[in-house]
C-alpha cells in the first residue's frame, strides 16, 4: 500500500495531466456542447492550461525520488518536466484562437495526452516504458497533426508523420529487442552493468544502429528527416510548434539517458583520426548530415514553416554535438540548448500562426512589411530568428556556444574540433536565410491594400513572454544553467 | 563611468525602439543626446583613467561573475589603446547623428539601430573577457545589416547581405579560435590577461593565430577579404558608412591586436611577413582601384581599404613606433573617413542624387556647395597625409616602424601614399573643381548646407587638426599601454 502511495506521489504530475485530459473531454461533451465555439475553446483550453499548471506546481513543491525497474523519478527528471509543461501551456494558449477545428475537447485532450507522454518519457527507466511513452506521445501527435480537416495538407502531413513514425517505432523496437538479447534486461542501469567491458560486436552495433535510427526519425535528424518539412507545413500551426519544441526536448533527453546511462562503455570515438566503433561515430554521421542538409535546404525555402523545419533539422545536428561531449558537460549543454531552442521555435511558430490567422499563408512574401503593421510582433520575430541564427545576447547564441565549447572540450582535447568548425560554418550559412525572413518583415514594403486584424490578446501575450524568455535566458544564462548544473551535481540522472 | 558609454547607447536604443509616434524630431534629439552623453562619458572616463593610472595598464571598469559554469565574467576594463578607440567611437557617433539629421523615413528605428551598433562597438573596445568581447562584436553585426538594407541606396540588399555574411564568417572564425584557446588553456576562463599568460604550444598557435587574426581582419578590410567594404560602404546610408569606415573597421583591427596578437605571439611571428605582404598589397591595390572609380563613394570606400592597410602594416612591424602608428591611424582614419563619407553621402549625394563623377563634373559644385567643397579639400588633405593633420603623424610612424622591420614594404607603402594623393586630387577636381562646360549646366538648386552638417564637419575637422598639431594628446595614452605587461609577449616574439 505504502509503495503504491509512493508511486502515486511520484507520478502525480502525469496523473494530473491525464485526469485533466479526461475532464476536458467530459466537459466539452456534457457541459458546454451547446455554447458558442469561442467559449468552448476558451473554457477547455483554460482547464487544460490549469491542469498543466497544477502539475507544474506539484513538481516544484513535492520533492520525490524513486528508482525502480520501470521508473526513475529524480529531482532532475522532475525538473525537466517543468519546461515541458510550460511548452504545453504555451501551445495550448496559442491554439485558443485557431479556427481549424470544431472539436475543442478532443483537441486539448490529445494535447494533454501528448504532454503526459512527454513526461513519462523523461522518467522512464526501462526500454519498454520508453517505447510505450514514445508511442503515447506519437499517437497523440499523429491525431493532432490531422486535426485541420478543412485542408488536404493536414491529412497528408498526418499520414506522412504516421508512416514515418510507425517505421521508426519498428526500428526502435527491433533495436530494443536486440539489446534485450545481448544484455538480458531492459532496465537501463542493469544494461549498463551487464554490458560493462562488452566489445562492440556486430550484433551490438546493429542494436545501436536500430535504436538510433528510430530516435533519428523522432528528432528529424538527416537522413531521416524527410517527414519534417511536410508535417511542419501541413499540420495546424500550434501542433507543428508543439512537435518542433516539446517532443524535441523530451526525445533528446531520453536519447541522452539511453546512451549515457545504458551504454557508457560503447561510446567509440568520433574524432577524425582513430576510429572506434560505438554510438559516437553514429551520432557524428547524423550530426554532420543534419547540419549540412538542413542548412543547405533551408536556403531555398520560400515558406516560413518549411524554412523552420529545415532549420530544425540543422538544430538537431547542433544538439547532437552536445551528446558527443564529455559526460560532465554533455547533458547540461544538451538541456540548455534544447530547452532554449524549444521556446524560440515555439515563438517563431506562434508569429507564423498570427500571420496565418490574418488570412495570409506562411510564404515569405506574406511577411512583407509586417513591422509597419505590428511592430511588437515583428520585434519578437526578430528575437526568435536572431536567436535561432545564434546572435548574442539571445539564448540561442549561448546554447550554441556552450554546445560547441563542450564538444571541443571532449577528451582528448580538440579531437572534435573539426565538427565544431563545421557547425560554426553551418551556422554562419544559416544567418542568410534567417535574414531573408527579417528582410521581408523590416525592409520590404507591405502590400498596399491588405487587412491586418489585431491579433488576439492571448497570442500576443504568449509571444511577448516567449521573446522575453529568449532574451533573459540569453543575457543571464545562469538562471537555467545554474539550476541544471546543481541538479546534475546531486545525481547523474 | 566608462561602462555608461555602453549602457547609455543601449538604453537609448531601447527607448527609441518603443517610443510612440512617427515624429522624427524627438528621435533625432534623443539620439543626439545619447551620443553626446556617450562621448561625455568616454571623455570623462579617459581623463580619469589618465590621471589615476598613467602607466597604461588595464584599469577595471566593471567586473562581475556572469556565467560561472564556464568561468565567464562580465569584465570591462580599459587601457590607453581602448580609450583612444572609445573616444573615436564617441566622436564618430555624435558626428553620425548630426549627418543623419535629414533621416525622416522611420527615423525612430534608424536611430535605435544606430545606437545599438554604437553600444556594441563601445562594448568591444572595453571588454577584456573574450566571451564578452565576442558578444559585443556580434551585437554590432545585425544593426549594420538593417541600417543598410532599409535606408541604403545602390544595390543595398546585395551590399547588406554581403557585409553581414562576411562579418559573420569572420566572427565564426574568431569563435573557433576562442573556443580552441579556452579548451587548450584548460583554465576555465576567457579573461584576456589570464589567457595571455598561457604559453600555448607553437603548433597550436600557428593555426589559431591565423584563424583568429583573419577572422578579425576581415572586418578591418584585409586584402583579399576586403570586398565587403566598398560595396557595403556604397550601399549604406551616410551615417552607416561613416560608422562602418569610422569605427566598425577598427573593431577588426582592434580585435586582431587585442586577441590574436596578444594570445598567440609565436603564431604572430610565423605569419608576420605573410600578413605584412597582404597589408602592403591592400595599401597599393586599394589606392590604385580608387584611382579609376567612377562612383564618388567607391573612391572613398577603396581609400578606406588602403588606409586600413596602414593599420595592419603597422601592427605587423612589431615595433613600438609601428604599433603606436597603427593605433593612431585607426583613430585618424576613423575621423577622416567619416568626414569624407559625410561630404559624399550627405552633402553631395542627398542634394544631387548622384555620385557618378561624370555627372557631377559639369555641376560645378564648388560654387553651388562651397562649404562641401572646402570640407572636402581639407578632409582630402588630411586623407593624403599632409603634415598638420592626424593622418600624417600616424602614417609616418607606421612607415618608420615598417622601415625598421621590412624596408622594402615601407617603400611600397610610400608608393601607396603617392597613389593616395593622386586619387584624392583626381576626385577633388572631378567632383568639385571641374573647369569648362559651365554653359551646359542648368542652374542647380539645392538646399544649403544645414547647421547640423556644419557642426558635424567642424567637429571632425577640428579633431583631425587637433591631433595632427598635438599628437601627444593621444600618444600619451597609447605609448604607456604598449609597454604594459599585457603587451610584453608581443615584444618578446618580435625580438626572437
Amino acid at each position: 500500500m505504502n509503495l503504491y502511495l509512493q508511486y502515486l506521489t511520484a507520478l502525480a504530475p502525469e496523473v494530473i495531466v491525464v485526469a485533466t485530459a479526461l475532464l476536458v473531454l467530459v466537459m466539452d461533451l456534457v457541459l458546454v456542447r451547446e455554447k458558442p465555439f469561442a467559449q468552448r475553446v476558451g473554457l477547455t483550453g483554460a482547464i487544460a492550461c490549469m491542469g498543466c499548471g497544477l502539475a507544474m506546481v506539484w513538481v516544484e513543491l513535492v520533492p520525490c525520488s524513486i528508482h525502480s525497474a520501470m521508473l526513475s523519478v529524480s529531482p532532475l527528471t522532475q525538473w525537466v518536466k517543468v519546461p515541458l509543461l510550460l511548452l504545453t501551456i504555451f501551445a495550448a494558449v496559442l491554439s485558443w484562437n485557431e479556427r481549424f477545428t470544431r472539436h475543442a475537447g478532443e483537441y486539448f485532450a490529445l494535447l494533454l495526452l501528448a504532454a503526459a507522454g512527454l513526461m513519462l518519457l523523461v522518467s522512464s527507466e526501462s526500454l519498454l516504458m520508453i517505447f510505450v511513452a514514445l508511442e503515447l506521445l506519437s499517437t497523440s501527435l499523429y491525431a493532432l497533426a490531422a486535426f485541420d480537416k478543412s485542408g488536404v495538407a493536414s491529412s497528408e502531413a498526418a499520414l506522412k508523420y504516421f508512416l514515418f513514425g510507425g517505421m521508426s517505432a519498428a526500428f526502435t523496437l527491433f533495436g530494443i529487442s536486440l539489446i534485450y538479447g545481448i544484455a538480458g534486461d531492459i532496465q537501463l542501469d542493469v544494461i549498463a552493468t551487464r554490458l560493462r567491458g562488452h566489445p562492440v560486436e556486430p550484433v551490438f552495433y546493429a542494436a545501436l544502429v536500430m535504436t538510433l535510427v528510430g530516435f533519428a526519425f523522432k528528432l528529424a535528424a538527416a537522413p531521416f528527416h524527410l517527414w519534417a518539412p511536410d508535417v511542419y507545413e501541413g499540420a495546424p500551426t500550434p501542433v507543428a510548434s508543439f512537435i518542433a519544441s516539446g517532443s524535441k526536448v523530451a526525445a533528446f533527453f531520453v536519447l541522452a539517458r539511453i546512451l549515457l546511462s545504458a551504454f557508457p562503455g560503447a561510446r567509440g570515438t568520433a574524432s577524425l583520426g582513430g576510429h572506434l566503433p560505438g554510438w559516437a561515430p553514429l551520432l557524428m554521421v547524423l550530426a554532420v548530415l543534419s547540419m549540412v542538409a538542413g542548412n543547405v535546404a533551408a536556403i531555398v525555402q520560400t515558406n516560413v514553416k518549411r524554412l523552420l523545419a529545415y532549420s530544425a533539422i540543422a538544430h538537431a545536428g547542433y544538439a547532437l554535438l552536445a551528446l558527443l561531449a564529455d559526460r560532465r558537460h554533455a547533458l547540461s549543454a544538451l538541456l540548455f540548448y534544447t530547452i532554449t531552442y524549444a521556446f524560440t521555435v515555439l515563438g517563431a511558430f506562434a508569429v507564423v500562426g498570427v500571420v496565418e490567422e490574418s488570412g495570409r499563408k506562411a510564404s515569405l512574401a506574406d511577411f512583407a512589411g509586417l513591422s509597419r503593421r505590428a511592430p511588437l510582433l515583428s520585434f519578437c520575430m526578430l528575437v526568435f530568428m536572431l536567436s535561432l541564427a545564434g546572435i548574442p545576447p539571445l539564448s540561442g547564441f549561448f546554447g550554441k556556444f556552450y554546445v560547441f565549447t563542450a564538444a571541443a572540450d571532449t577528451a582528448p582535447k580538440l579531437s572534435l574540433l573539426w565538427l565544431v568548425v563545421l557547425a560554426v560554418a553551418a551556422s554562419a550559412v544559416s544567418l542568410y536565410y534567417y535574414l531573408q525572413v527579417l528582410k521581408q518583415i523590416y525592409a520590404v514594403a507591405p502590400a498596399p491594400a491588405s487587412a491586418w486584424p489585431r491579433p488576439a490578446l492571448s497570442a500576443r501575450v504568449a509571444i511577448v513572454l516567449l521573446a522575453a524568455i529568449v532574451i533573459v535566458l540569453g543575457c543571464v544564462p545562469d538562471l537555467l544553467l545554474g539550476k541544471i548544473s546543481e541538479l546534475l551535481k546531486s545525481n547523474s540522472f | 563611468m566608462l561602462a555608461w558609454t555602453i549602457y547609455i547607447s543601449f538604453l537609448g536604443a531601447a527607448l527609441l525602439m518603443f517610443l510612440p509616434g512617427e515624429n522624427p524630431r524627438p528621435a533625432k534629439v534623443a539620439a543626439l543626446l545619447a551620443a553626446l552623453a556617450g562621448l561625455a562619458c568616454a571623455a570623462k572616463g579617459a581623463i580619469e583613467c589618465h590621471l589615476h593610472a598613467g602607466a597604461g595598464a588595464l584599469t577595471d571598469v566593471a567586473n562581475a561573475n556572469w556565467i560561472p559554469e564556464l568561468g565567464i565574467r562580465y569584465h570591462l576594463a580599459a587601457d590607453g589603446i581602448s580609450l583612444v578607440l572609445v573616444l573615436l567611437t564617441g566622436i564618430a557617433a555624435v558626428a553620425g547623428v548630426l549627418f543623419s539629421w535629414n533621416v525622416e523615413n522611420r527615423s525612430r528605428e534608424f536611430f535605435a539601430l544606430y545606437l545599438a551598433l554604437i553600444g556594441g562597438v563601445y562594448g568591444v573596445f572595453l571588454s577584456v573577457d573574450l566571451f564578452l568581447l565576442f558578444v559585443f562584436y556580434e551585437v554590432a553585426i545585425i544593426p549594420k545589416y538593417f541600417l543598410i538594407v532599409i535606408w541604403g541606396s545602390t544595390r543595398r540588399e546585395y551590399g547588406a547581405m554581403k557585409l553581414a555574411l562576411y562579418s559573420f564568417v569572420g566572427s565564426a572564425m574568431v569563435l573557433v579560435g576562442l573556443i580552441a584557446a579556452y579548451v587548450m588553456a584548460g583554465a576555465r576562463t576567457f579573461d584576456l590577461a589570464a589567457l595571455a599568460k598561457v604559453h600555448f604550444a607553437p603548433a597550436f598557435q600557428n593555426w589559431a593565430f591565423i584563424v583568429v587574426f583573419v577572422g578579425f581582419a576581415i572586418l578591418a578590410g584585409l586584402w583579399p577579404f576586403h570586398t565587403w567594404a566598398p560595396t557595403g560602404h556604397v550601399a549604406a546610408p551616410t551615417a552607416a558608412s561613416m560608422l562602418l569606415a569610422g569605427v566598425v573597421m577598427k573593431l577588426g583591427a582592434y580585435g586582431a591586436l587585442r586577441v590574436a596578437m596578444t594570445l598567440f605571439p609565436v603564431g604572430l611571428h610565423t605569419w608576420q611577413n605573410t600578413i605584412a605582404v597582404l597589408a602592403v598589397v591592400g595599401i597599393v591595390y586599394g589606392a590604385l582601384v580608387a584611382l579609376v572609380q567612377q562612383d564618388f563613394k567607391f573612391v572613398i570606400g577603396y581609400s578606406s581599404v588602403s588606409h586600413m592597410g596602414f593599420v595592419l602594416l603597422g601592427l605587423m612591424t612589431l615595433t613600438q613606433i609601428g604599433l603606436s602608428g597603427a593605433v593612431l591611424q585607426m583613430f585618424s582614419h576613423g575621423i577622416i573617413a567619416g568626414l569624407l563619407f559625410a561630404v559624399v553621402g550627405r552633402m553631395v549625394y542627398d542634394r544631387t542624387h548622384t555620385r557618378d563623377l561624370a555627372v557631377l563634373q559639369p555641376k560645378n559644385l564648388n560654387q553651388v556647395l562651397p562649404f562641401a567643397a572646402v570640407t572636402f579639400v581639407v578632409g582630402g588633405a588630411a586623407s593624403m597625409g599632409l603634415p598638420g593633420f592626424s593622418g600624417f603623424i600616424a602614417e609616418l610612424q607606421v612607415l618608420v616602424g615598417a622601415w625598421q622591420t621590412f624596408p622594402v614594404f615601407a617603400v611600397m607603402a610610400a608608393v601607396g601614399i603617392l597613389a593616395g594623393v593622386a586619387y584624392t586630387l583626381r576626385v577633388l577636381l572631378k567632383a568639385f573643381f571641374a573647369e569648362g562646360q559651365v554653359e551646359a549646366r542648368e542652374p542647380l538648386h539645392c538646399p544649403r548646407i544645414s547647421l547640423p552638417e556644419r557642426a558635424g564637419a567642424l567637429l571632425l575637422l577640428g579633431t583631425t587638426l587637433l591631433i595632427g598639431l598635438c599628437p601627444q594628446l593621444l600618444l600619451d595614452f597609447i605609448t604607456p599601454s604598449l609597454n604594459s605587461p599585457l603587451m610584453q609577449p608581443l615584444w618578446k616574439a618580435g625580438t626572437r
